[in-house]
């Protein structure tokens, strides 16, 4: 065990203290290390009481009835939205409010596959994003490319896990009209040059989005200076409740985009023939919201922002660093991409003559939760010439201890199965 | 210790040495499974004999975890040569210990190593793994005796 001086970027204590889960005890009485926070983050006692005090204290249908309580819930929920729109640098107006990121991007790519939409694709048109795509964010244009007949492209990967930027010149021509990448690989932790891209499919005048999931946890994120036309993102990896994804888009995409459900709370008038829409955002939340996640989102969006972005990135880079140096101790055990100039703090790994599932299971008997698999990102499994990868991933509850034990533990995996 | 029951010794030799791996000659029914959670598959041929009510051969190709890996295995020494009766036997016996959470003690007459997968019953996330490569069996038996 390494003797851990750390230089203090955040009160990691203090911070734990927040989690109740973290005091959890799992397999047999051993305290929880949960490293798997690119799947789904923990969630402070702000978020949690946030979320329970709307059903003490507000719970009511939002947007509709003139009672009073129908008004603090109204008002609880566009104060929510700005909130939150406010963390990522955009107006309240560009911000849709979804069940999941997944949502978010198939509201995006519908726009492109609906037969009334102005955006619709036709045979001849591409969409470009990259072969470290989440499924969200593939799976969706792929349904495109199969109804419109565009055709669908991605950039490849290099070796070291960076995107092949110098593939790009020749895959963003004129006949490109979508370029959808994510910020950061839930797989890898790159992070990709979203300027460089974002220029090159500006200069053809096609859309540019971004799948922000892995990134807006993380580290400061702003959608003004963003050269982006929609990002998408979910609560629940940021300290956020589950069943809330938020869509940001510009104005003029969001009115160009015809809505996805349809029915209450998303129209103007209606009659039995025909009816007409709500002006976005409001346009694409048909139905009774999830007001008391939003608000729950908002407060996620506080306790994050009271220990601030940079302080959290920072944090996890020492993390990540240490994870990585620790890891290149180990004989048999290979990191993907732990080379990449911009990295955040998801490291997929694999061991020699270990299947991911068995390394998981022996970590997990000591306590120690991690994502083995295919991360939801089956292209990359086979470029990277593996059926699936174990997964670490750290955030502003996690220390060195941590990732100590969690070393500790990886040489067990070794011994068990016999790994020199 | 958990990872000891889980991983029991027979388990582990199974997977080190698998019996009956690799695709073989001649067949009427194939199937092709995968775990969706992790990317484990398995493609398996089951050859019958005229009859359709006896089976020769069960081969496999596979790649996965040690348990779904050891499980075909298990598999392949308990059903090959058997006649459609006994695999259903054999089949339900397996089905029915790795749907019990661990609590049925199943007939190691009908199913010999594979109560060892006793302990991975006791794993929800596990069961699946286990039962890749008999669903896969239970899929092919299916299309060639249509």
């Amino acid at each position: 065990m390494s003797l851990v001086s750390q230089k203090v970027v955040l009160d990691v204590m203090s911070i734990r203290r927040d989690f109740p889960i973290l005091q959890v005890k799992v397999r047999n009485e051993k305290p929880l290390i949960y490293l798997d926070s690119a799947a789904t983050s923990q969630k402070p006692e702000q978020v949690i009481t946030a979320e329970a005090n709307f059903y003490r204290e507000l719970n009511s249908g939002v947007h509709r009835g003139a009672h009073y309580l129908s008004e603090l819930a109204t008002d609880a929920y566009e104060q929510a939205r700005a909130r939150v729109a406010g963390f990522v640098g955009a107006k309240p107006e560009e911000l849709v409010i979804t069940k999941n990121a997944t949502e978010s991007l198939n509201l995006l790519a519908y726009a492109f596959s609906n037969q009334n939409s102005p955006l619709l694709l036709k045979a001849g048109d591409e969409i470009l994003i990259t072969e470290m795509e989440h499924h969200a964010n593939l799976v969706p244009w792929q349904q495109v490319a199969e109804k419109t007949g565009a055709t669908l492209r991605w950039i490849p990967i290099t070796e070291s896990g960076e995107l092949s930027y110098e593939s790009v010149e020749q895959l963003i021509t004129e006949k490109t009209k979508v370029v959808s990448v994510t910020q950061m690989s839930n797989v890898l932790g790159t992070i990709n040059d979203l300027d460089f891209l974002a220029e090159r499919a500006r200069a053809v005048g096609a859309k540019f989005f971004v799948d922000a999931c892995q990134s807006v946890p993380h580290m400061k994120i702003d959608f003004a200076k963003m050269n982006a036309d929609a990002i998408a993102f979910s609560a629940h990896k940021m300290l956020g409740p589950l069943g809330i994804g938020v869509l940001i888009a510009r104005e003029e995409l969001l009115d160009q985009m015809p809505p996805f459900l349809t029915g209450g709370s998303m129209i103007e008038t209606v009659a039995m023939d025909k009816s007409t829409f709500a002006k976005a955002p409001k346009k694409f939340e048909a139905g009774t919201p999830n007001a008391a996640g939003i608000v729950a989102t908002a407060a996620a969006v506080n306790y994050l922002e009271n220990i601030g972005m940079e302080q959290i990135r920072e944090h996890e880079k020492e993390l990540t660093d240490y994870l990585l140096k620790g890891l290149a101790q180990i004989s048999s055990v290979k990191v993907f991409a732990a080379e990449v100039a911009q990295r955040g703090s998801a490291v997929s790994f694999t061991v020699d003559q270990v299947h991911p599932h068995d390394v998981g299971q022996v970590l997990d008997d000591d306590g120690i939760a991690i994502r083995v698999g295919h991360h939801c990102a089956w292209p990359l499994m086979k470029k990277l010439n593996v059926h699936a990868t174990s997964r670490i991933s750290t955030y502003l509850y996690n220390d060195k201890h941590e990732i100590d034990k969690f070393l500790t533990s990886l040489e067990r995996v070794k011994s068990f199965f016999g790994v020199k | 210790m958990q990872l000891e029951s889980l991983y029991q010794e027979v388990i582990l030799d199974h997977y080190r040495n698998p019996r009956g791996k690799g695709l073989r000659g001649e067949w009427q029914g194939e199937s092709h499974q995968v775990n969706p959670t992790c990317g484990d598959e398995i493609t398996l041929r089951v050859n019958l004999n005229r009859a359709k009510d006896q089976i020769l051969d069960i081969s496999y190709e596979s790649q996965g975890c040690s348990i779904s890996q050891a499980s075909a295995s298990v598999m392949y020494e308990q059903v090959n040569e058997k006649s459609l009766a006994d695999f259903e036997k054999i089949f339900d016996e397996f089905y029915a210990m790795m749907q019990s959470q661990g609590k049925f003690s199943a007939d190691e007459d009908l199913i010999g190593d594979g109560v060892a997968f006793i302990g991975v019953a006791q794993y929800p996330a596990r069961v699946k793994c286990a039962l890749l490569a008999w669903m896969a069996a239970k899929d092919a038996i299916g299309k060639a005796t249509q």
